[in-house]
Protein backbone atom coordinates (compact mmCIF):
# COMPACT_ATOMS: atom_id res chain seq x y z
CA UNK A 1 0.00 0.00 0.00
CA UNK A 2 1.16 3.49 -0.83
CA UNK A 3 0.15 6.48 1.25
CA UNK A 4 0.89 10.04 0.32
CA UNK A 5 0.50 12.62 3.05
CA UNK A 6 0.38 16.36 2.46
CA UNK A 7 2.86 16.13 -0.39
CA UNK A 8 4.24 19.37 -1.79
CA UNK A 9 6.61 20.18 -4.59
CA UNK A 10 7.60 23.60 -5.76
CA UNK A 11 10.26 24.96 -8.06
CA UNK A 12 11.83 28.33 -8.43
CA UNK A 13 11.66 29.82 -11.88
CA UNK A 14 13.00 33.28 -12.66
CA UNK A 15 12.88 34.21 -9.01
CA UNK A 16 9.27 33.07 -8.68
CA UNK A 17 8.15 30.19 -6.51
CA UNK A 18 5.82 27.92 -8.44
CA UNK A 19 3.78 25.24 -6.67
CA UNK A 20 3.50 22.18 -8.89
CA UNK A 21 2.06 19.94 -6.17
CA UNK A 22 0.25 22.03 -3.57
CA UNK A 23 -1.00 19.58 -0.98
CA UNK A 24 -1.78 16.04 -2.01
CA UNK A 25 -2.91 13.23 0.25
CA UNK A 26 -4.05 9.94 -1.21
CA UNK A 27 -3.85 6.18 -0.80
CA UNK A 28 -3.23 3.44 -3.36
CA UNK A 29 -4.51 0.26 -1.71
CA UNK A 30 -3.22 -3.25 -2.43
CA UNK A 31 -5.01 -5.27 -5.07
CA UNK A 32 -6.24 -2.21 -6.97
CA UNK A 33 -5.60 -0.58 -10.29
CA UNK A 34 -5.71 3.16 -9.70
CA UNK A 35 -5.65 5.74 -12.47
CA UNK A 36 -4.67 9.34 -11.85
CA UNK A 37 -6.13 11.72 -14.38
CA UNK A 38 -6.69 15.45 -14.69
CA UNK A 39 -5.98 18.32 -17.04
CA UNK A 40 -2.51 18.87 -18.50
CA UNK A 41 -0.21 20.73 -16.15
CA UNK A 42 -2.13 19.48 -13.11
CA UNK A 43 0.93 17.76 -11.61
CA UNK A 44 0.26 14.13 -12.63
CA UNK A 45 3.67 13.25 -14.03
CA UNK A 46 5.44 15.15 -11.27
CA UNK A 47 3.57 13.07 -8.71
CA UNK A 48 4.71 9.86 -10.46
CA UNK A 49 8.32 11.07 -10.36
CA UNK A 50 8.01 11.96 -6.66
CA UNK A 51 6.76 8.42 -5.95
CA UNK A 52 9.75 6.84 -7.73
CA UNK A 53 12.21 9.30 -6.14
CA UNK A 54 13.25 10.92 -9.42
CA UNK A 55 12.25 14.22 -7.80
CA UNK A 56 12.43 15.10 -4.11
CA UNK A 57 9.34 16.67 -2.53
CA UNK A 58 9.60 20.02 -0.75
CA UNK A 59 7.12 18.90 1.89
CA UNK A 60 5.01 15.99 3.09
CA UNK A 61 5.58 12.25 3.29
CA UNK A 62 5.45 9.16 1.10
CA UNK A 63 4.78 5.91 2.98
CA UNK A 64 5.19 2.57 1.21
CA UNK A 65 4.28 -0.70 2.93
CA UNK A 66 4.28 1.17 6.25
CA UNK A 67 7.78 2.62 5.78
CA UNK A 68 8.56 6.29 5.24
CA UNK A 69 10.39 6.39 1.89
CA UNK A 70 10.39 10.18 1.47
CA UNK A 71 14.19 10.36 1.77
CA UNK A 72 14.99 7.04 0.11
CA UNK A 73 16.89 6.90 -3.18
CA UNK A 74 15.52 5.60 -6.48
CA UNK A 75 17.54 2.39 -6.02
CA UNK A 76 16.19 1.79 -2.51
CA UNK A 77 12.60 2.34 -3.64
CA UNK A 78 13.13 -0.01 -6.59
CA UNK A 79 14.50 -2.68 -4.27
CA UNK A 80 11.58 -2.20 -1.86
CA UNK A 81 9.21 -3.03 -4.71
CA UNK A 82 8.30 0.04 -6.73
CA UNK A 83 8.76 0.08 -10.48
CA UNK A 84 8.33 2.93 -12.90
CA UNK A 85 7.57 2.97 -16.61
CA UNK A 86 8.82 6.17 -18.20
CA UNK A 87 6.60 8.35 -20.32
CA UNK A 88 9.48 8.61 -22.78
CA UNK A 89 11.51 5.42 -22.52
CA UNK A 90 15.25 5.83 -22.50
CA UNK A 91 17.49 4.62 -25.32
CA UNK A 92 20.83 2.93 -24.71
CA UNK A 93 23.65 2.30 -27.15
CA UNK A 94 24.88 -1.26 -26.85
CA UNK A 95 22.38 -2.51 -24.25
CA UNK A 96 20.13 -5.16 -25.79
CA UNK A 97 16.50 -5.89 -25.01
CA UNK A 98 17.48 -9.10 -23.23
CA UNK A 99 20.07 -7.24 -21.12
CA UNK A 100 17.44 -4.77 -19.97
CA UNK A 101 14.98 -7.55 -19.14
CA UNK A 102 17.70 -9.38 -17.17
CA UNK A 103 18.51 -6.24 -15.19
CA UNK A 104 14.80 -5.75 -14.50
CA UNK A 105 14.35 -9.33 -13.34
CA UNK A 106 17.41 -8.95 -11.10
CA UNK A 107 18.43 -12.55 -11.55
CA UNK A 108 19.23 -14.99 -14.29
CA UNK A 109 16.67 -14.94 -17.03
CA UNK A 110 16.59 -17.53 -19.75
CA UNK A 111 15.87 -16.47 -23.33
CA UNK A 112 12.64 -18.46 -23.09
CA UNK A 113 11.42 -16.48 -20.07
CA UNK A 114 12.48 -13.19 -21.66
CA UNK A 115 10.45 -14.13 -24.74
CA UNK A 116 7.36 -14.62 -22.56
CA UNK A 117 7.51 -10.99 -21.40
CA UNK A 118 7.97 -9.73 -24.94
CA UNK A 119 5.10 -11.86 -26.21
CA UNK A 120 2.86 -10.34 -23.51
CA UNK A 121 3.47 -6.86 -24.92
CA UNK A 122 2.86 -8.06 -28.46
CA UNK A 123 6.41 -8.22 -29.73
CA UNK A 124 7.76 -11.18 -31.65
CA UNK A 125 10.53 -12.12 -29.27
CA UNK A 126 12.83 -13.63 -31.89
CA UNK A 127 13.01 -10.32 -33.74
CA UNK A 128 13.64 -8.19 -30.69
CA UNK A 129 15.53 -10.06 -28.01
CA UNK A 130 18.99 -9.39 -29.45
CA UNK A 131 18.29 -5.86 -30.63
CA UNK A 132 19.87 -2.86 -29.01
CA UNK A 133 17.54 -0.52 -27.14
CA UNK A 134 18.70 2.34 -29.36
CA UNK A 135 17.38 4.84 -31.86
CA UNK A 136 16.62 2.07 -34.38
CA UNK A 137 13.47 1.22 -32.38
CA UNK A 138 10.25 3.17 -32.92
CA UNK A 139 8.42 4.97 -30.11
CA UNK A 140 5.81 2.21 -29.94
CA UNK A 141 8.42 -0.55 -29.83
CA UNK A 142 10.32 1.22 -27.07
CA UNK A 143 7.13 1.67 -25.08
CA UNK A 144 6.32 -2.04 -25.30
CA UNK A 145 9.86 -2.95 -24.21
CA UNK A 146 9.55 -0.50 -21.33
CA UNK A 147 6.37 -2.23 -20.21
CA UNK A 148 8.03 -5.65 -20.62
CA UNK A 149 10.72 -4.54 -18.15
CA UNK A 150 7.99 -3.69 -15.64
CA UNK A 151 6.42 -7.13 -16.15
CA UNK A 152 9.83 -8.77 -15.67
CA UNK A 153 10.47 -6.80 -12.47
CA UNK A 154 7.11 -7.96 -11.04
CA UNK A 155 7.00 -5.28 -8.36
CA UNK A 156 4.68 -4.78 -5.42
CA UNK A 157 3.69 -1.51 -7.04
CA UNK A 158 4.02 -0.54 -10.70
CA UNK A 159 3.74 3.09 -11.74
CA UNK A 160 3.08 3.94 -15.40
CA UNK A 161 3.54 7.53 -16.48
CA UNK A 162 1.25 8.20 -19.47
CA UNK A 163 1.77 4.79 -21.08
CA UNK A 164 -0.23 5.84 -24.14
CA UNK A 165 2.06 8.78 -24.97
CA UNK A 166 3.89 8.39 -28.26
CA UNK A 167 2.29 5.13 -29.40
CA UNK A 168 0.08 4.40 -32.36
CA UNK A 169 -3.57 3.40 -32.09
CA UNK A 170 -2.87 -0.23 -32.87
CA UNK A 171 -0.35 -0.44 -30.03
CA UNK A 172 -2.80 1.37 -27.77
CA UNK A 173 -5.40 -1.40 -28.16
CA UNK A 174 -2.71 -3.91 -27.30
CA UNK A 175 -1.66 -1.85 -24.29
CA UNK A 176 -5.16 -1.97 -22.82
CA UNK A 177 -5.04 -5.77 -23.09
CA UNK A 178 -1.67 -5.81 -21.28
CA UNK A 179 -3.15 -3.78 -18.40
CA UNK A 180 -6.22 -6.01 -18.29
CA UNK A 181 -3.92 -9.05 -17.99
CA UNK A 182 -1.90 -7.34 -15.25
CA UNK A 183 -5.15 -6.50 -13.48
CA UNK A 184 -6.11 -10.19 -13.44
CA UNK A 185 -2.84 -11.21 -11.76
CA UNK A 186 -2.75 -8.25 -9.37
CA UNK A 187 -3.19 -10.27 -6.10
CA UNK A 188 -1.75 -8.08 -3.30
CA UNK A 189 0.25 -5.79 -5.58
CA UNK A 190 -1.03 -2.54 -7.03
CA UNK A 191 -0.90 -0.64 -10.29
CA UNK A 192 -0.88 3.14 -10.61
CA UNK A 193 -1.37 4.60 -14.07
CA UNK A 194 -1.09 8.26 -14.97
CA UNK A 195 -3.41 8.76 -17.94
CA UNK A 196 -6.35 10.73 -19.19
CA UNK A 197 -7.40 8.15 -21.77
CA UNK A 198 -10.99 7.06 -21.36
CA UNK A 199 -10.15 3.45 -22.26
CA UNK A 200 -7.62 3.28 -19.43
CA UNK A 201 -10.02 4.96 -16.99
CA UNK A 202 -12.59 2.29 -17.91
CA UNK A 203 -10.40 -0.48 -16.47
CA UNK A 204 -9.61 1.37 -13.22
CA UNK A 205 -10.85 0.25 -9.82
CA UNK A 206 -10.34 3.74 -8.50
CA UNK A 207 -9.85 7.11 -10.14
CA UNK A 208 -8.09 10.15 -8.71
CA UNK A 209 -8.48 13.52 -10.43
CA UNK A 210 -5.59 15.94 -9.98
CA UNK A 211 -6.04 19.54 -10.89
CA UNK A 212 -3.89 22.55 -10.16
CA UNK A 213 -1.61 20.49 -7.88
CA UNK A 214 -4.43 19.22 -5.69
CA UNK A 215 -6.74 16.19 -5.51
CA UNK A 216 -10.02 17.31 -6.98
CA UNK A 217 -11.88 14.01 -6.77
CA UNK A 218 -11.16 10.50 -5.59
CA UNK A 219 -13.43 7.47 -5.67
CA UNK A 220 -14.42 4.28 -7.44
CA UNK A 221 -14.62 4.21 -11.24
CA UNK A 222 -18.41 4.02 -11.03
CA UNK A 223 -18.51 7.20 -8.97
CA UNK A 224 -15.92 9.27 -10.75
CA UNK A 225 -15.85 8.30 -14.42
CA UNK A 226 -19.36 9.55 -15.36
CA UNK A 227 -18.43 13.02 -14.10
CA UNK A 228 -15.35 13.10 -16.35
CA UNK A 229 -16.74 12.11 -19.75
CA UNK A 230 -16.32 14.91 -22.23
CA UNK A 231 -13.76 16.76 -20.12
CA UNK A 232 -9.97 17.01 -20.52
CA UNK A 233 -9.66 14.30 -17.86
CA UNK A 234 -11.19 11.55 -20.02
CA UNK A 235 -10.12 11.76 -23.64
CA UNK A 236 -11.50 9.28 -26.14
CA UNK A 237 -8.75 7.54 -28.09
CA UNK A 238 -10.21 7.91 -31.57
CA UNK A 239 -13.85 7.94 -32.57
CA UNK A 240 -13.32 5.84 -35.66
CA UNK A 241 -11.86 2.98 -33.65
CA UNK A 242 -14.83 2.74 -31.30
CA UNK B 1 56.43 -24.84 -27.71
CA UNK B 2 58.20 -23.32 -24.70
CA UNK B 3 56.38 -23.15 -21.38
CA UNK B 4 54.79 -19.83 -20.40
CA UNK B 5 54.52 -18.51 -16.87
CA UNK B 6 51.15 -17.75 -15.25
CA UNK B 7 51.25 -14.00 -16.02
CA UNK B 8 52.02 -14.70 -19.65
CA UNK B 9 49.14 -17.18 -19.81
CA UNK B 10 46.78 -14.61 -18.31
CA UNK B 11 47.88 -11.92 -20.79
CA UNK B 12 47.39 -14.35 -23.64
CA UNK B 13 43.88 -15.02 -22.47
CA UNK B 14 43.13 -11.29 -22.27
CA UNK B 15 44.39 -10.38 -25.73
CA UNK B 16 43.59 -13.46 -27.78
CA UNK B 17 41.04 -15.45 -25.74
CA UNK B 18 43.53 -18.27 -25.85
CA UNK B 19 43.62 -20.86 -23.08
CA UNK B 20 45.91 -23.24 -24.89
CA UNK B 21 47.84 -23.58 -28.11
CA UNK B 22 45.55 -22.38 -30.90
CA UNK B 23 44.59 -24.53 -33.82
CA UNK B 24 45.73 -23.45 -37.26
CA UNK B 25 48.60 -21.11 -37.95
CA UNK B 26 50.07 -19.15 -35.06
CA UNK B 27 53.09 -17.41 -33.69
CA UNK B 28 53.33 -16.52 -30.04
CA UNK B 29 55.90 -13.91 -29.12
CA UNK B 30 56.90 -13.50 -25.48
CA UNK B 31 59.47 -11.00 -24.19
CA UNK B 32 60.97 -10.32 -27.58
CA UNK B 33 61.20 -13.79 -29.09
CA UNK B 34 58.99 -16.38 -30.68
CA UNK B 35 58.17 -19.17 -28.23
CA UNK B 36 55.91 -21.16 -30.49
CA UNK B 37 55.00 -21.21 -34.17
CA UNK B 38 52.96 -23.28 -36.53
CA UNK B 39 52.28 -22.89 -40.23
CA UNK B 40 49.36 -24.67 -41.86
CA UNK B 41 49.05 -26.11 -45.36
CA UNK B 42 47.64 -22.81 -46.62
CA UNK B 43 49.13 -20.27 -44.25
CA UNK B 44 52.87 -19.93 -43.98
CA UNK B 45 54.55 -17.92 -41.22
CA UNK B 46 58.24 -17.14 -41.65
CA UNK B 47 60.65 -14.79 -39.93
CA UNK B 48 61.89 -11.86 -41.94
CA UNK B 49 65.52 -12.30 -42.97
CA UNK B 50 66.68 -9.38 -40.87
CA UNK B 51 64.76 -10.75 -37.88
CA UNK B 52 62.58 -7.67 -37.56
CA UNK B 53 59.25 -9.51 -37.73
CA UNK B 54 57.13 -11.98 -39.61
CA UNK B 55 55.85 -12.59 -43.12
CA UNK B 56 52.49 -14.29 -43.16
CA UNK B 57 51.44 -15.66 -46.53
CA UNK B 58 47.93 -16.91 -47.15
CA UNK B 59 47.46 -18.99 -50.34
CA UNK B 60 44.76 -18.16 -52.89
CA UNK B 61 41.40 -19.71 -52.03
CA UNK B 62 42.13 -20.28 -48.32
CA UNK B 63 38.82 -20.21 -46.49
CA UNK B 64 37.65 -20.58 -42.89
CA UNK B 65 41.15 -20.57 -41.45
CA UNK B 66 42.67 -18.45 -38.74
CA UNK B 67 46.03 -16.95 -37.81
CA UNK B 68 46.93 -16.02 -34.22
CA UNK B 69 49.93 -13.78 -33.60
CA UNK B 70 49.66 -12.56 -30.01
CA UNK B 71 52.46 -10.79 -28.15
CA UNK B 72 53.01 -10.83 -24.40
CA UNK B 73 55.59 -8.86 -22.44
CA UNK B 74 56.38 -9.36 -18.78
CA UNK B 75 59.88 -7.88 -18.54
CA UNK B 76 60.06 -4.29 -17.35
CA UNK B 77 62.16 -2.03 -19.55
CA UNK B 78 61.76 -4.02 -22.75
CA UNK B 79 61.20 -1.96 -25.88
CA UNK B 80 60.63 -3.47 -29.29
CA UNK B 81 59.47 -2.64 -32.80
CA UNK B 82 58.06 -5.53 -34.82
CA UNK B 83 57.16 -5.51 -38.52
CA UNK B 84 54.60 -8.07 -39.58
CA UNK B 85 53.40 -8.30 -43.17
CA UNK B 86 50.30 -10.20 -44.23
CA UNK B 87 50.04 -11.25 -47.85
CA UNK B 88 46.52 -12.49 -48.42
CA UNK B 89 45.90 -14.22 -51.76
CA UNK B 90 42.73 -14.02 -53.85
CA UNK B 91 39.32 -15.45 -52.83
CA UNK B 92 40.34 -16.00 -49.22
CA UNK B 93 38.30 -15.77 -46.05
CA UNK B 94 40.48 -15.71 -42.93
CA UNK B 95 40.42 -14.49 -39.36
CA UNK B 96 43.54 -12.86 -37.97
CA UNK B 97 43.87 -12.41 -34.23
CA UNK B 98 46.66 -10.15 -33.05
CA UNK B 99 46.96 -8.29 -29.79
CA UNK B 100 49.47 -7.36 -27.18
CA UNK B 101 49.43 -7.72 -23.44
CA UNK B 102 52.02 -5.99 -21.26
CA UNK B 103 52.50 -6.69 -17.59
CA UNK B 104 54.93 -4.21 -16.12
CA UNK B 105 55.71 -4.52 -12.43
CA UNK B 106 59.02 -2.69 -12.71
CA UNK B 107 60.06 0.92 -12.88
CA UNK B 108 61.23 1.10 -16.48
CA UNK B 109 58.85 1.63 -19.39
CA UNK B 110 57.77 -1.36 -21.49
CA UNK B 111 56.94 -0.64 -25.08
CA UNK B 112 55.75 -2.67 -28.03
CA UNK B 113 55.28 -1.04 -31.40
CA UNK B 114 53.72 -3.42 -33.87
CA UNK B 115 53.71 -2.37 -37.49
CA UNK B 116 51.23 -4.48 -39.41
CA UNK B 117 50.76 -4.30 -43.15
CA UNK B 118 47.95 -6.11 -44.90
CA UNK B 119 47.89 -6.74 -48.63
CA UNK B 120 44.44 -8.15 -49.26
CA UNK B 121 43.96 -9.89 -52.63
CA UNK B 122 40.96 -9.62 -54.94
CA UNK B 123 37.65 -10.95 -53.59
CA UNK B 124 39.19 -11.81 -50.25
CA UNK B 125 37.69 -11.13 -46.85
CA UNK B 126 39.65 -10.74 -43.66
CA UNK B 127 38.50 -10.21 -40.13
CA UNK B 128 41.22 -8.72 -37.98
CA UNK B 129 40.86 -8.62 -34.20
CA UNK B 130 43.39 -6.72 -32.16
CA UNK B 131 43.20 -6.33 -28.41
CA UNK B 132 45.54 -4.37 -26.22
CA UNK B 133 45.80 -4.88 -22.51
CA UNK B 134 48.08 -3.73 -19.75
CA UNK B 135 48.53 -4.82 -16.15
CA UNK B 136 51.08 -4.63 -13.34
CA UNK B 137 51.55 -2.08 -10.60
CA UNK B 138 55.09 -0.86 -11.28
CA UNK B 139 55.76 2.80 -11.99
CA UNK B 140 57.10 1.93 -15.47
CA UNK B 141 54.69 2.81 -18.22
CA UNK B 142 53.04 0.37 -20.61
CA UNK B 143 53.27 1.85 -24.06
CA UNK B 144 51.78 0.56 -27.32
CA UNK B 145 52.09 2.39 -30.61
CA UNK B 146 50.58 0.23 -33.31
CA UNK B 147 50.76 1.14 -36.97
CA UNK B 148 48.35 -0.62 -39.29
CA UNK B 149 48.43 -0.31 -43.05
CA UNK B 150 45.74 -1.93 -45.15
CA UNK B 151 45.85 -2.23 -48.93
CA UNK B 152 42.56 -3.55 -50.23
CA UNK B 153 42.51 -4.81 -53.83
CA UNK B 154 39.35 -4.98 -55.97
CA UNK B 155 36.22 -6.35 -54.28
CA UNK B 156 38.04 -7.32 -51.12
CA UNK B 157 36.91 -6.54 -47.62
CA UNK B 158 38.61 -5.97 -44.28
CA UNK B 159 36.70 -5.94 -41.01
CA UNK B 160 38.88 -4.64 -38.23
CA UNK B 161 38.05 -4.73 -34.57
CA UNK B 162 40.51 -2.85 -32.40
CA UNK B 163 39.99 -2.93 -28.67
CA UNK B 164 41.94 -1.31 -25.86
CA UNK B 165 40.02 -1.41 -22.63
CA UNK B 166 42.49 -1.41 -19.79
CA UNK B 167 45.91 -0.63 -18.51
CA UNK B 168 47.79 0.88 -21.44
CA UNK B 169 49.36 4.18 -20.36
CA UNK B 170 50.26 5.68 -23.69
CA UNK B 171 49.14 4.76 -27.11
CA UNK B 172 49.43 6.37 -30.46
CA UNK B 173 47.61 4.32 -33.03
CA UNK B 174 48.05 5.08 -36.70
CA UNK B 175 45.91 3.34 -39.28
CA UNK B 176 46.24 3.94 -42.98
CA UNK B 177 44.13 2.31 -45.65
CA UNK B 178 43.85 2.37 -49.43
CA UNK B 179 40.64 1.04 -50.89
CA UNK B 180 40.32 -0.14 -54.51
CA UNK B 181 37.16 -0.50 -56.64
CA UNK B 182 34.36 -2.45 -54.98
CA UNK B 183 36.43 -3.00 -51.84
CA UNK B 184 35.30 -2.10 -48.36
CA UNK B 185 36.90 -1.29 -45.06
CA UNK B 186 34.98 -1.60 -41.82
CA UNK B 187 36.64 -0.45 -38.60
CA UNK B 188 35.21 -0.78 -35.12
CA UNK B 189 37.39 0.75 -32.46
CA UNK B 190 36.66 0.41 -28.74
CA UNK B 191 38.72 2.38 -26.32
CA UNK B 192 38.68 3.11 -22.62
CA UNK B 193 41.26 5.23 -20.85
CA UNK B 194 41.60 5.93 -17.16
CA UNK B 195 44.08 7.41 -14.67
CA UNK B 196 46.53 9.70 -16.44
CA UNK B 197 46.45 7.77 -19.72
CA UNK B 198 46.69 9.29 -23.17
CA UNK B 199 45.43 7.69 -26.34
CA UNK B 200 45.68 9.06 -29.83
CA UNK B 201 44.09 7.32 -32.77
CA UNK B 202 44.60 8.53 -36.32
CA UNK B 203 42.95 7.12 -39.41
CA UNK B 204 43.78 8.06 -42.97
CA UNK B 205 41.60 6.26 -45.45
CA UNK B 206 41.81 6.86 -49.19
CA UNK B 207 39.21 5.41 -51.52
CA UNK B 208 40.68 5.12 -54.99
CA UNK B 209 38.24 2.85 -56.79
CA UNK B 210 34.67 3.13 -58.00
CA UNK B 211 32.18 1.64 -55.53
CA UNK B 212 34.75 1.49 -52.74
CA UNK B 213 33.55 2.13 -49.22
CA UNK B 214 34.89 2.84 -45.76
CA UNK B 215 33.16 2.91 -42.40
CA UNK B 216 35.29 3.91 -39.42
CA UNK B 217 33.49 3.93 -36.08
CA UNK B 218 35.06 4.63 -32.71
CA UNK B 219 33.34 4.29 -29.38
CA UNK B 220 35.30 5.40 -26.38
CA UNK B 221 35.15 6.23 -22.70
CA UNK B 222 37.58 8.65 -21.05
CA UNK B 223 37.63 8.43 -17.25
CA UNK B 224 39.65 10.08 -14.45
CA UNK B 225 42.22 12.50 -15.91
CA UNK B 226 42.74 10.67 -19.18
CA UNK B 227 42.85 12.23 -22.62
CA UNK B 228 41.90 10.88 -26.04
CA UNK B 229 42.26 12.27 -29.49
CA UNK B 230 40.49 10.76 -32.48
CA UNK B 231 41.51 11.92 -35.95
CA UNK B 232 39.84 10.42 -38.97
CA UNK B 233 40.40 11.57 -42.51
CA UNK B 234 38.51 9.92 -45.33
CA UNK B 235 39.35 10.89 -48.88
CA UNK B 236 37.08 9.88 -51.73
CA UNK B 237 38.73 10.07 -55.15
CA UNK B 238 36.04 8.15 -57.04
CA UNK B 239 32.29 7.47 -56.80
CA UNK B 240 32.32 5.89 -53.35
CA UNK B 241 30.86 5.94 -49.85
CA UNK B 242 32.66 6.94 -46.68
CA UNK B 243 31.47 7.33 -43.12
CA UNK B 244 33.25 8.04 -39.87
CA UNK B 245 31.81 8.30 -36.41
CA UNK B 246 33.28 9.10 -33.02
CA UNK B 247 31.03 8.52 -30.07
CA UNK B 248 32.60 9.25 -26.71
CA UNK B 249 31.53 9.22 -23.08
CA UNK B 250 33.48 11.47 -20.75
CA UNK B 251 33.57 10.96 -16.99
CA UNK B 252 35.36 12.64 -14.07
CA UNK B 253 37.98 14.94 -15.65
CA UNK B 254 38.30 12.92 -18.85
CA UNK B 255 38.87 14.85 -22.08
CA UNK B 256 38.25 13.92 -25.70
CA UNK B 257 39.16 15.73 -28.88
CA UNK B 258 37.47 14.41 -32.02
CA UNK B 259 38.65 15.69 -35.38
CA UNK B 260 36.81 14.05 -38.26
CA UNK B 261 37.74 15.25 -41.73
CA UNK B 262 36.44 14.47 -45.19
CA UNK B 263 37.87 15.18 -48.59
CA UNK B 264 35.75 14.57 -51.68
CA UNK B 265 37.63 14.74 -54.98
CA UNK B 266 34.85 13.32 -57.12
CA UNK B 267 31.34 14.65 -57.53
CA UNK B 268 29.89 11.18 -56.84
CA UNK B 269 31.79 10.65 -53.60
CA UNK B 270 29.36 10.51 -50.66
CA UNK B 271 31.11 11.14 -47.39
CA UNK B 272 29.66 11.60 -43.90
CA UNK B 273 31.02 12.21 -40.48
CA UNK B 274 29.46 12.21 -37.03
CA UNK B 275 30.94 12.98 -33.64
CA UNK B 276 29.25 13.08 -30.27
CA UNK B 277 30.91 13.60 -26.90
CA UNK B 278 29.14 13.83 -23.59
CA UNK B 279 28.65 12.38 -20.15
CA UNK B 280 26.25 9.52 -19.45
CA UNK B 281 22.68 10.80 -19.81
CA UNK B 282 21.01 11.27 -16.43
CA UNK B 283 17.84 9.55 -17.60
CA UNK B 284 19.81 6.41 -18.51
CA UNK B 285 21.10 6.24 -14.94
CA UNK B 286 17.61 6.87 -13.55
CA UNK B 287 16.11 4.09 -15.67
CA UNK B 288 18.63 1.50 -14.50
CA UNK B 289 18.39 2.71 -10.88
CA UNK B 290 14.61 2.28 -11.12
CA UNK B 291 15.34 -1.37 -11.91
CA UNK B 292 17.25 -1.65 -8.62
CA UNK B 293 20.84 -0.89 -9.64
CA UNK B 294 22.97 1.55 -7.66
CA UNK B 295 24.30 4.58 -9.50
CA UNK B 296 27.76 2.93 -9.82
CA UNK B 297 26.28 -0.33 -11.10
CA UNK B 298 24.17 1.60 -13.58
CA UNK B 299 27.27 3.44 -14.86
CA UNK B 300 29.14 0.17 -15.34
CA UNK B 301 26.24 -1.40 -17.24
CA UNK B 302 25.96 1.62 -19.53
CA UNK B 303 29.71 1.67 -20.23
CA UNK B 304 29.95 -2.09 -20.72
CA UNK B 305 27.10 -1.95 -23.21
CA UNK B 306 28.55 1.06 -24.98
CA UNK B 307 31.94 -0.60 -25.41
CA UNK B 308 30.63 -4.03 -26.28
Amino acid sequence: MLEIKNLQFNVEEEGENIDIIKDISLTVPDGKLVVITGPNGGGKSTLAKLIMGVRKPTGGQIIFEGQDITDKSITERARMGISFAFQQPVRFKGIRVIDLLRLAKGEKLSSGEACKYLAKVGLCARDYIGREVNASLSGGELKRIEIATILAKASKMSVFDEPEAGIDLWSFQNLIEVFEEMRKDIKDSSILIISHQERILEIADEIIVLSDGKVEKQGTREEVLPTLIGTQSAVAVCKRLE
Amino acid sequence: MEEMNEIQKRLLEEVADLHEVPTGAFNIRANGKSIGRNSSANIEITSKEDGSGLDIRVKDGTRNESVHIPVVMTLSGLSEVVYNDFFIGEDCDVVIVAGCGIDNCGNANSQHDGIHRFFVGKNSHIKYVEKHYGSGDGSGKRILNPVTEVYLLEDSMAEMEMVQIKGVDNTERVTKAEVAAGASLLVRERLMTHGEQEAISKYTVTINGEGGSADVVSRSVARDNSFQRFDAVITGNTPCKGHTECDAIIMDNGRVLAVPALEANNVDAELFHEAAIGKIAGEQLIKLMSLGLTEEEAEEEIINGFLK
